[in-house]
């Protein structure tokens, strides 16, 4: 069953100025009432904490949660390359224009204009506010910004902090959040684990945690929630997410009623270490700003078995360059990981287990010198070397395409708010800016923007016009969530299989990656579908969870997580079977053109794909949201 | 080239922080020497939770040395012996077939143990939220080329600002001393034009909350600064010395 009745939200007017009506027209909370409002955040990365924050600054109470021993840890603080802002610093023609269309095309036409507008409008403030909250960005001799280049964009807006920008945005973040903490308006829950949504009269009104120090489980009430939970690219077992990186808030909260959306727009990172032993627990991110001075090849000749430096130029392949001579090894992360892919199918791949291609930065350092590359890129080839034991400066890296990061999430209008009012998602968790690709850079601008420049303003707009009766942890759905919780958990321990959890995981990241990774087809959808109810019901049988319920318990931790990616992989599969074109990460084999590039199919598929739960063993129910291009023409992405 | 070691394990086991602790011994078996460290414990893990025993406790989360969350003594180091490298960055490459590797939480009383190789680092969060910012709400900031940084500034802000705060210069350091992690937060914001403002405050008030959190004096061992995974520079002390000395005075 399908519907399309599903309402934006989006302001009328023209594009450019639908954000600044909107505010106009918003509700607004009176100061002296906001403190009477409590709101939930789920989430210390760029997102929850520049919420929580921001939310606080405002006067409303604010709890917030994560899972990590201290919000600082999020996952956001591994991001390494930067973090986009239209401000033409470098006077090389970016505007705000600019950078809405590159993510409109970057995206492959199937995000929603208006809120890729308002992302670019206010990347602008999120630069301004981080350099006065002390985020020590690259500076030139001049005292002023600096500026690098990355993928899918023909101007320089990426600031940085050498190659740890995540890290020094989220303390930014991190160090606003403990200013309120201190000024009374956050409490902080840290190890705290969300296992559900409490609804109540229809609204999102809680949320039940386990305290993973003690393992007791807690209720929470407020009266909204903000989940900034960050993405599942984790269902694929390795990948360059943080290792507590899951879909269980999100999942349980789909459970409860809010719509997943666009769930097989998966982005596969085309610079990461490749893989190299069955012991292996995660794949590590090589930044894509290495593509600005690193060229990719592999040999022309798949037999060729001598050392990289060997190779001549007339035998190597630079084959970015050859197919995409505007663009070069700058060319957006879906299509630059399929052509390693494809390299790789035809037997041309490098290394060990011939799943590789070189990122060599010969050239760049002949005409720069070892010096400029190591300012530029350091802390990155050092920790190359620590991984794989190669002198990156001597021999060229070795590098393959690894799950990185989720376009898809949770369906949220232009308020960002789920179709379950009250339910608020930020961030990687929610669907809304990036389509079908997303472009390097712009994670870290959305999770700020939404957090600092966004939610303050619709959150206030839904507290200001909805009338919301008292609820606290006592009502009934509080008390039937915990108990769900519990009887889930102590399912968990009484199996006392013979596999463990990672075993399970790693097992079900593999078939993910074989039949909905970088390439996908109907036969192998349908045979993923047989699949993964068969390993989750194996996993209920089997599976070995040690310790107790109540305790410091990190099998448990991970079994409850594993859980969910088993049931939300299936949504994955089913949004990837039903998506019968190619767009972005998206790459069905049928949908191609002549050369091998992304056939999208407008007609039928210029939609976001929203699924409603309706039962472990039953299908979902799609419901879409029509794209409608007001400002952006839809063309074929060319990056030719 | 990568081949396999075995190893025996002397582990930290500790229930609570109510139950006493005691040094386990393990086998780990077939070990890839291009794993990493965790991956090697993982791989220890697995066996004992097939055997229906708990698994070792031990915090972790990006694995590639940034998020702050790893860290052990390894042989009496604070995250092994390879120098500025995370317990999750290191690799089985680093030791030798037949080698007994001893391994322990971070033992300082601002960091009580929570279960085996897992302590509660929450002091920290506190010493931050003592002063470790910058006023401004969302929204006061100026247009971001308002206030030229010079170069030499934002860098050395950079270097101080990298500290992960995974706690290493507290295990390693004879008396149990934050100073390191707090003068880092101190020199990062305080060498920037955008931190003038509350100098002095910050440097009063966080270094307050340090002794309050119970973590020993500084006597110059350096050891801190050794066993960083950042590279977090002594010098920063001295900067928080001076700041904390002009700021009492001026108090
Ligand atoms: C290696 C790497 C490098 C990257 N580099 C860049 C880059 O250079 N530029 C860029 O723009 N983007 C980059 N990205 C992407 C970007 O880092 C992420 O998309 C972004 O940081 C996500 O932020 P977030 O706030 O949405 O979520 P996260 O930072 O993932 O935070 C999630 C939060 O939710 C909490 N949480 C999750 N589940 C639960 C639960 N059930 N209960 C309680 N709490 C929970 C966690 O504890 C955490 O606090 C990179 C990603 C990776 C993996
Ligand atoms: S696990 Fe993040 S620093 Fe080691």
């Amino acid at each position: 069953m399908t519907s399309n009745g599903l309402d934006s939200k989006t302001p009328s007017g023209p594009m450019a100025e639908k954000w600044t009506r909107h505010k106009f027209d918003m509700k607004l909370v009176n100061p002296a009432n906001k403190r009477k409002y409590t709101v939930i955040v789920v989430g210390t990365g760029l997102a929850g904490a520049s919420a929580s924050a921001t939310l606080s600054e405002l006067g409303y109470k604010v709890k917030t949660f994560c899972i990590q021993d201290s919000p600082r840890r999020a996952h956001s603080i591994a991001a390494q390359g930067g973090i986009n802002a239209a401000k033409n610093y470098q006077n090389d023609g970016d505007s705000v224009y600019r950078l809405f269309y590159d993510t409109i095309k970057g995206g492959d036409f199937r995000s929603r204009e208006a809120n890729v507008h308002r992302l670019a409008e206010v990347s602008v403030n999120i630069i301004d506010q981080c350099v006065a909250q002390g985020v020590p960005f690259a500076r030139e001799y001049g005292g002023l910004l600096d500026n690098r280049s990355f993928g899918g964009a023909q101007v320089s807006r990426t600031f940085y902090a050498r190659g740890q920008t995540g890290q020094q945005l989220l303390l930014g973040a991190y160090s606003a959040l403990m200013k309120e903490v201190t000024a009374g308006g956050v409490t902080l829950f840290p190890r705290r684990e969300m296992l559900d949504l409490v609804v109540v009269d229809g609204r999102a009104r809680g949320i039940v945690v386990r305290n993973l120090l003690t393992g007791k489980l807690e209720s929470h009430a407020g009266d909204a929630v903000l989940l900034c939970t960050g993405g599942y690219g984790n269902v694929f077992y390795l990948s360059t997410n943080a290792k507590a990186c899951n879909v269980t808030a999100a999942w349980r909260t789909h459970k409860k009623g809010a719509y997943f959306a666009n769930a097989c727009y998966t982005q596969i990172h085309p610079t990461c270490i490749p893989v190299h032993g069955d012991y292996q627990s995660k794949l590590t991110l090589m930044s894509e700003s290495l593509r600005n001075d690193g060229r990719i090849w592999v040999p022309k000749n798949p037999e060729d078995k001598r050392p990289p430096h060997e190779i001549p130029e007339a035998d190597r392949d630079y084959y970015l360059e050859r197919k995409y001579p505007s663009f070069g090894n700058l060319a957006p992360r879906d299509i630059s990981s399929r052509s390693a892919k494809e390299q790789c199918d035809a037997g041309r791949g490098v290394g060990p287990t011939r799943q590789a291609v070189y990122l060599d930065f010969r050239d760049a350092i002949e005409r720069l010198g070892k010096d400029v590359i190591e300012a530029r890129y350091g802390n990155l080839f050092q920790m190359y070397e620590r991984i794989v034991d190669d002198d990156p400066y001597k021999v060229p890296m070795m590098i393959f395409p690894a799950s990185h990061y989720a376009m898809g999430g949770l369906w949220v209008d232009y308020n960002l708010m789920s179709n379950l009012p009250g339910l608020h998602v930020l961030g990687e968790a929610n669907f809304s800016d990036h389509g079908a690709n997303r472009l390097g850079a712009s994670a870290l601008m959305q999770g700020l923007a939404d957090g600092y420049f966004v939610i303050p303003y619709t959150l206030s707009h839904y507290l200001g016009s909805t009338k919301l009766e008292p609820v606290d942890t006592n009502h009934a759905e509080f008390k039937k969530a915990e108990e769900e919780a519990r009887a889930r958990i102590d399912k968990l321990l009484s199996i006392k299989g013979k596999r463990t959890v990672d075993e399970f995981h790693r097992q079900l990241g593999l078939l993910c990656w074989d039949k909905c990774g970088m390439a996908r087809d109907e036969k192998g959808l349908k045979e993923a579908l047989q699949e993964i109810p068969a390993i989750r019901e194996e996993f209920w049988q089997n599976v070995t969870v040690t310790g107790a319920g109540e305790d410091f318990n990190q099998s448990l931790e991970k079994a409850g997580r594993v859980a969910d990616f088993l049931e939300f992989a299936e949504l994955l599969v089913t949004d990837a079977l039903h998506r019968e074109e190619s767009c972005g990460g998206h790459f069905r084999v049928e949908h191609q053109t002549e050369d091998g590039e992304a056939k999208r199919d407008d007609e039928h598929f210029a939609y976001v794909g929203a699924w409603e739960f309706k039962g472990v063993d039953a299908a979902p129910e799609l419901h879409k949201e029509p794209l409608v291009f007001e400002e952006v023409h839809l063309a074929t992405r060319s990056y030719k | 080239m990568s081949t396999k070691i075995n190893l025996t394990l002397k582990v930290w086991r500790q229930k609570n922080a109510q139950t006493p602790g005691h040094f386990e011994t393990y086998q780990a078996r077939d070990i890839d020497t291009d794993a990493s460290f965790l991956e090697m414990l993982d791989v220890v893990n697995a066996s004992l939770e097939r055997e229906g025993k708990e698994p070792i406790a031990f915090d972790h989360d990006c694995r590639e040395g940034i998020c702050g969350s790893c860290g052990a003594v390894v042989n009496g180091q604070a995250h092994g012996p390879e120098r500025e490298t995370t317990l999750c960055q290191l690799h089985m490459r680093k030791f030798r077939n037949g080698d007994t590797v001893t391994i322990e939480p971070w033992r300082a009383k601002g960091f009580p143990l929570i279960k085996d190789l897992v302590v509660d680092r929450s002091a920290f969060d506190r010493i931050i939220a003592a002063g470790g910012f910058i006023t401004v709400r969302t929204g006061q900031a100026p247009e971001a080329h308002a206030t030229p940084v010079p170069k030499d500034k934002a860098d050395w802000a950079m270097d101080a600002a990298q500290c992960i705060g995974c706690g290493a210069c507290v295990a390693a350091c004879p008396n149990a001393s934050a100073m390191l992690f707090v003068s880092a937060k101190v020199t990062h914001l305080n060498v920037l034009p955008q931190g003038q403002p509350e100098k002095t405050r910050r440097v009063l008030n966080m270094v307050a909350q340090m002794d309050k959190e119970g973590f020993g004096n500084c006597s110059n061992h350096y050891e801190c600064e050794a066993a960083c995974p950042k590279g977090i520079s002594v010098k920063n002390i001295a900067k928080m010395n001076r700041d904390h000395l002009v700021a009492s005075i001026a108090g």
